[in-house]
């Protein structure tokens, strides 16, 4: 099913005879679902944009690469850095933005500005009934009732399906910098990472390849940050000699690009930076990449283990983004939650989604 | 102002439930004594006022725990209260509810620098949260004007900004867990010292939720290290649409200051008239502050003022030390205070885009003149979180229904130019009959769908953010 507005998105929910998948462009869906496909790429077209309110209001079906184009027109960006996992995935399709924000998909910047769901300011959605509820606005600060909007972030199509969203958007910087430092183990990496982060001088990504280089990210206007790049150095001078990298590629972080082409289950974990060393001691990964200053682990291991049973109790989360569909059927994408938490999330799915239609069973 | 009459039967029970409250505490934990409710009877919305059944000031998660348990077994409603700064009486309590006041859980519980957080009791004010890190360098970033008197448990319920929130965002921004007791006693633990919770956004929906679906004890926090440094510059103009024009254009060109303020004439005269700041006599001013090194700010400044000089500024005063900041700052951190000498205020904060603000301006001078009440603008152009500040004489009969439905009509234009009721404030009471302007009935039912889940029996504020004919049967109304 393939809807072309929102009223006909509605009626196809209020009506279906059984579960659906949710689908924006397929790109970066993750756990197994099954159910009659329900894509929304029909919904498409931004509906709003003032780049002096640094505002952009779109349906969910409009395509991520549109989005990106029309902000790149008036110098403005997704300051959260959206990631494309396609090749980690091995998918085809367009990312949409509806799909972005379902997934709270947010890359390296995440760290310093925030992530996919900071920079949502109101949402339309139809839930599991078929009603349409609007949530939010287009305003940069709005406490005006709970906030489902950002409810929906992350939410994965399971509480209902996104029909349009509102972003807060950024200008691009001047000039953005990569400073890089090679040959620390990870321990000392992520003690570099943290002092970086911890510093006044606005790093805009931190991360490590482990066993291989570690990298920071500064922008704004060149001559701020030629400041704070030699600033940034004199701080970390007891980590080693750092260069500037020209060739620096923030996407292949993003989209964990290196582990596209290699056999092996990839897990995503999200911990408390200190923790991370202990984390990777733990797993013993084939191969790893923190971003995030340490406190997000893409993990590339042999196919089928339980990484969860491994990480023990570990404050943070692990999600299983890429397996066979025996090991997803059996690990589940989504780390469990605590019983009191999965009650409360139980519930409400339970009152959006009382047929429990929407992706189905794909978050527990 | 419409509150739900209290239940005959609770209060007839007065006596024997402050004996199983007091039995739950420690001596000194529960107030009960009518002359010292008084002090819980309102918040910072003092036009309304009720004092409560029962006032509990617990010291633990446990302590709240078991007051919940209490509450929840005799049916009784409760009604959650930080520091009591709320301006939508979010704390206004009713006659048979028992108030939780967390103001006596004000510690800090863990501070970690490698991981930039803090973990803190919620009866913690905002600005002693900043006060625990300070000395490293470190600050937490959401900072409302109360922050001297506010508390972190008041700030998740409200999800409160602040000036500098352009920048570092609102609470939800900087909110990464916390430790919240549901309404039935039951503890949970949504987030911690990591970026982005698991499952499902949880803490979104908590953090603004105005105490309706539990109790937050302890947060963590994310905290920053301080820029180097931070200066403003004050432009002056002769037109409030030149001055909202010129913060679009500030916006645009890449700059990102930590705060864009702007006062409109009337609120400059008052502000002058009791600060003194020096401030020029013109139709509207800009306060705008940016951070870095010494060097990156005098950059930005000149910047700005590159861009603000296309607009044909009557003043410009860029600050070059501390005490020209602070200078710059006096007149408008003194807003509040000058406009109340003038007379009794309500304050609104309704937010609309950026690029209605000449004509929301607009219309507000003309709503004042038809309804005969002075009014002032000083709000955070940045984001287009206004503050009319509308003047009105409480003593004088009528006065306060005709500030309200002055204050009614200014909300609705808000919404009506794409804008909401409340930026920063929170719904509480004084907006919330005015929700169906912005939501559906389909829209409020959502909402309250959640509060289902986690509070079935609506006991926690439920008469507050919806209004009261929505939420009547799930409060056992009619």
């Amino acid at each position: 099913m393939r809807p072309v507005d929102e009223a006909e998105l509605a009626g196809m929910v209020r009506d279906a005879a059984g579960p659906l998948r949710i689908v924006g462009g397929g790109t970066r869906a993750i756990g197994a679902v099954t159910g009659e496909v329900l894509e929304t790429g029909g919904l498409a077209g931004i509906t709003l944009y003032e780049p002096g309110a640094l505002t952009l209001v779109a349906k969910a079906g409009t395509p991520l690469a549109d989005v990106e184009a029309a902000l790149a027109n008036e110098g403005q960006r997704l300051a959260f850095e959206p990631s494309d996992m396609r090749a980690l995935l091995g998918r085809k399709g367009t990312a949409t933005i509806g799909g972005m924000v379902a997934a709270n998909a947010s890359g390296p910047r995440r760290v310093a500005v925030g992530a996919c769901r900071d920079f949502l300011l109101g949402a339309r959605f139809v839930d599991g009934q078929g009603s349409v509820i609007k949530n939010g606005g287009r305003v940069m600060k709005n406490v005006t009732g709970y906030d489902l909007a950002r409810l929906m972030s992350g939410a994965h199509g399971t509480l209902g399906v996104l029909s349009e969203v509102s972003l807060k958007v950024l200008p691009m910087p001047e000039v953005s910098v990569t400073l890089r430092a090679d040959g620390l183990d990870a321990g000392r990496a992520i003690e570099a990472l943290s002092g970086a982060l911890g510093s006044p001088y606005d790093v805009s990504g931190a991360a490590h390849i482990v066993g291989g280089a570690l990298m920071l990210r500064l922008e704004g206007f060149e001559a701020s940050v030629a400041y704070r790049a030699k600033e940034l150095m004199a701080h970390l001078a007891g980590f080693g000699a750092f260069s500037l990298d020209p060739d620096a590629d923030w996407a292949a972080i993003r989209d964990v690009r290196e582990f596209g082409d290699l056999a092996g289950d990839v897990w995503r974990i999200s911990v408390a930076p200190s923790a991370a060393a202990d984390v990777l001691a733990r797993i013993d990964a084939t191969r790893a990449i923190c971003d995030w200053g340490g406190g997000l682990i893409f993990a590339l291991v042999e196919g089928g283990r339980d990484l969860r049973r491994d990480l023990g109790a570990m404050a943070g989360h692990a999600t299983l983004m890429r397996a066979d569909e025996a090991t997803i059927a059996r690990l589940g994408a989504f780390h469990p939650e605590a019983a009191g938490n999965a009650a409360l999330t139980a519930g409400l799915r339970a009152r959006f989604d009382p047929r429990g239609i929407l992706n189905s069973g794909l978050m527990g | 102002m419409q509150m739900p009459r209290p239940s005959q039967a609770i209060l007839d029970r007065k006596a024997q439930i402050v004996a199983l409250l007091r039995a739950a505490l420690p001596e000194g934990g529960v107030i009960w004594d009518e002359a010292e409710l008084r002090a819980y009877e309102c918040d910072a919305l003092t036009a309304y006022r009720c004092p409560p059944l029962a006032v509990v000031l617990p010291r633990s998660t446990k302590e709240v725990s078991a007051i919940m348990r209490i509450c929840h077994a005799e049916g009784i409603p409760v009604v959650p209260r930080g520091a009591g700064t709320s301006l939508a009486g979010g704390a206004l309590p009713t006659a048979d509810a028992v108030v939780i006041g967390v103001a006596r859980m004000n510690g800090v519980i863990e501070t970690n620098y490698p991981d930039r957080y803090i973990r803190v009791q919620t009866g913690r004010t905002n600005l002693s949260v900043t006060g625990a890190v300070e000395a490293d360098g470190f600050f937490y970033a959401p900072d409302p004007s109360s922050q001297l008197a506010c508390a972190i448990a008041g700030n998740i319920a409200m999800n409160s900004g602040g000036a500098h929130c352009l920048k570092y965002g609102v609470t939800t921004n900087n909110l990464m867990g916390v430790t919240m007791v549901l309404a039935d006693g039951e503890v949970i633990e949504i987030g911690g010292p990591y970026l982005d919770a698991g499952g499902l956004d949880l803490l979104a929906v908590v953090c603004g939720s105005e105490g309706q679906l539990g109790i937050v004890t302890e947060a963590t926090l994310r905290i920053l290290h301080k820029p180097e440094g931070a200066r403003p510059v004050l432009i002056g103009f002769d037109n409030n649409e030149v001055a909202g024009a010129c913060v679009s254009d500030i916006i645009r060109s890449g700059i990102l200051p930590v705060a864009i303020e702007f006062m409109d004439r009337p609120c400059i005269r008052a502000t002058e008239a009791f600060a003194g700041a020096g401030y020029p006599d013109c139709e509207a001013l800009l306060i705008i502050e940016v951070e870095g090194s010494s060097g990156e700010i005098d950059d930005q400044l000149a910047r700005i003022i590159e861009i603000a000089r296309a607009h044909n500024p009557v003043e410009v005063r860029e600050s070059k030390s501390a005490e020209e900041s602070a200078r710059i700052w006096l007149g408008r951190k003194s807003a509040f205070g000058a406009m109340g000498q003038i007379n009794d205020y309500m304050c609104l904060d309704g937010t609309i885009p950026v690029s209605a603000l000449p004509q929301v301006l607009k219309r507000i001078s003309e709503l004042s003149d038809e309804y005969g009440l002075g009014v002032g603008n000083v709000f955070h152009a940045g984001d287009g979180n206004m503050h009319p500040l509308i003047l009105f004489d409480a003593n004088k009969p009528g006065d306060l229904e005709k500030c309200e439905a002055m204050g009614a009509d200014i909300l609705r234009l808000c919404v009506e130019v794409g804008g909401c009721l409340t930026g920063e404030h929170g719904v509480g009471i004084e907006k919330r009959d005015l929700m169906v302007a912005q939501f559906d009935p389909v829209d409020l039912e959502a909402q309250m769908a959640v509060k289902d889940v986690f509070d079935p029996k609506w006991l926690l504020n439920g008469a507050k953010v919806f209004p009261l004919a929505a939420s009547a049967s799930r409060r056992g109304e009619g």
